[in-house]
């Protein structure tokens, strides 16, 4: 288990290594950062106290160990827009999007893994078929296109909810389905296909056979191993949740890390870009390292790996 | 023992008299299959359309007439609604339709091209990775993970906001980034097929290492290729429509889906149709790419579903 444990780290740093290089050299891709951030009315001066200031005159390799080592310690610069610390910013806003995320992923659960274990109770049945519908036709709606149509029918026909702002927990819930409902078809699919496994092994038969109830065979015996997939699914699933939470963000006003990315993009504020970027994938990087970690200690067959 | 007695009962009521073809079989499984049938009709629909678009268009989808704005649909019980513009017109009074036709073609595009980008990048990482294995393996799983702990549309907005949005770069920086299906599908496929037999039969043969691949390997793994081509097609398209959303992909005037749902966007609260026409086209398309790709996977390898 340690080994297994100590390998798994070790891949988990270099990849959050391999992705600060990423990040960190997407300031050159539109050419010399200086000149972008000096506008075109700039004169050579102006552009060379920019280059000094920011250090882009030195070599890159050196920017980036200065910036990695800064970013370690917590400190991703200054804002070119906001004029405020980067990493104060982005602590202000993640509460949101992470209370977003939550409630994204409680409602993708909630509606999906019961929908799973009944469409697998009764493969082919109506409930089964109509779960399935709802996946498909779930994975073909565009989330904003779907998001704008809550926002109008819910929101203005029949003025149910909030259409934008973070005031009330009634805020929360259009933004929630349109972020959760994505994941749903994914998670409702394993929840299904482990159930039919798990109801057809000779423990629930031996289960059964001693007579016990449907429901305590159901729930305690044939759930709880079903479910061990499910979970590191959906941890996998909240990382990619919170890099998508950009588009719902923007369209629901909300002010958390997501719109921070999209104002900071039409700011073109890159110590931003960048930080966020780098801080939703070490996000990710961090929540699969858990879920194999979960998966491992929950199966040790894992551990061998 | 009754086993046994089953089993050859099994066996012998399928063997029918006169056994139809592979061929036939494979005709049965495709027409057979509502999913796949639903699909492939509104996707040929929908690329008929889109490449008659020049000559069925009714206007010049570039052509703003503001005297004619904000007509309705006909369905509208509206004075102003008029079969010269049968899904009306939008804001700046161009006509809907000939928008939503030729929006199809950037779709179609997009998604096409940044699929063929991403399938070859991801094809050949995945197929290397499953055949060698060992350290190649590594290293690509090095990769796909690090792909994968990347936000994508967060990576494709802040790429696209700094080297300048147009057609081609939206393209590219979709293509490569949604490679990752492709490689983790086709290295697990090239793996499996990796173990058989005449896989081991062509080695000893003495097959160079690019033969073994180009006419053992690719053939075996071609229908998990497909469909997952058909599935990051959709992908794509959507990503592609979220983008333009944000103002940060196809650019206007350019007739995007997504990006006439940006632009409608102002005012569907008091013209809601604007953003439900284009929303409900691109719904339809992923919705039936999406059916054609489940029901390829049915049809050619029924044993695996679910």
């Amino acid at each position: 288990m340690v080994a297994y444990l100590i390998k798994r780290l070790g891949i988990a740093v270099l990849v959050a290594l391999t992705v600060s290089l990423i990040t960190f050299s997407m300031i050159y891709l539109s050419g010399d950062p200086a000149m972008a951030l000096a506008g075109e009315t700039a004169t050579e001066a102006d552009i060379r106290s920019i280059r000094q200031f920011y250090g882009y005159d030195q070599p890159i390799l050196v920017q980036y160990l200065n910036w990695l080592w800064s970013a370690l310690q917590g400190d991703f610069g200054q804002s070119h827009y906001l004029k405020k610390p980067v990493a104060e910013v982005i602590f202000e806003r993640l509460p949101t999007t992470m209370l977003l995320g939550a409630c994204a992923l409680t409602f993708a659960l909630v509606l999906s893994i019961p929908l799973g274990v009944l469409a697998a109770i009764r493969p082919n049945s109506l409930i089964d078929r109509a779960a399935l519908t709802i996946a498909v036709v779930g994975q073909a709606m565009p989330s904003f296109w779907f998001a704008l149509t809550m926002m109008l029918w819910f929101g203005i026909y029949w003025r149910l909810l909030p259409i934008t702002g973070t005031n009330s927990w009634a805020n929360f819930v259009m933004p929630a389905i349109a972020l959760g409902y994505y994941i749903t078809p994914g998670v409702m699919r394993l929840t299904r296909a482990g159930m039919l496994e798990v109801l057809q092994s000779d423990y629930v038969r031996t289960a059964r056979a001693k007579g016990l109830r449907p429901v305590t065979v159901l729930f305690k015996h044939a759930l709880r191993n079903a479910i061990i997939p499910v979970v590191s699914l959906a941890a996998v699933q909240f990382g990619f949740m919170l890099g998508g939470s950009i588009v719902i963000e923007t369209i629901f006003a909300i002010n958390g890390l997501g719109f921070l990315a999209w104002e900071s993009i039409q700011r073109a504020d890159l110590p931003m870009m960048q930080a966020i970027v780098l801080v939703l994938s070490i996000f990710y990087i961090v929540l699969t390292f858990l879920a194999d970690v979960l998966n491992a200690w929950l199966d040790p067959r894992i551990r061998v790996a | 023992m009754t086993l046994l007695d089953t089993k050859d009962a099994v066996i012998a009521s399928e063997l029918p008299t006169n056994e139809p073809s592979p061929e036939q079989i494979l005709r049965r499984r495709i027409f057979g299959h509502v999913g796949f049938m639903i699909g492939a009709v509104i996707i040929l629909t929908i690329v008929v359309l889109a490449l008659l678009a020049p000559y069925i268009s009714p206007h010049d989808p570039y052509d703003q007439v503001l005297s004619r704005k904000l007509i309705p649909p006909i369905w509208f019980d509206s004075p102003k609604a008029t079969w010269d513009h049968p899904l009306g017109t939008d804001q700046l009074g161009r006509d809907y339709l000939s928008r939503l036709l030729w929006g199809a073609r950037i779709s179609l595009l997009i998604g096409f091209s940044a699929m063929l980008i991403s399938g070859v990048i991801g094809t050949l990482l995945g197929v290397m990775a499953g055949y060698f294995g060992g350290r190649v393996d590594m290293v690509i799983n090095f990769i796909i993970t690090t792909r994968l702990s990347m936000p994508v549309v967060l990576v494709a907005l802040a790429v696209v906001s700094l080297i300048g949005s147009s057609l081609t770069v939206v393209i590219w920086v979709l293509g490569l980034l949604i490679w990752d299906r492709f490689a983790v599908v086709m290295r697990s496929a090239t793996q499996q097929v990796r173990a058989l037999d005449f896989v081991a039969a062509a080695e000893a043969l003495g097959c160079s290492t690019s033969r073994i691949l180009a006419t053992e390997i690719l053939p075996n793994v071609a229908n998990h290729l497909i469909v997952v081509a058909t599935l990051e097609m959709a992908h794509a398209i959507l990503l592609e429509a979220a983008l333009s959303f944000l103002g940060l992909g196809v650019q206007p005037p350019e007739p995007s889906w997504g990006l006439m749902i940006s632009e409608a966007k102002g005012l569907m609260f008091f013209d809601g149709w604007l953003i439900a026409i284009p929303g409900a086209a691109l719904f339809m398309l992923v919705l039936a790419i999406n059916l054609l790709g489940d029901g390829m996977r049915d049809v050619t390898a029924p044993e695996n579903r679910n």
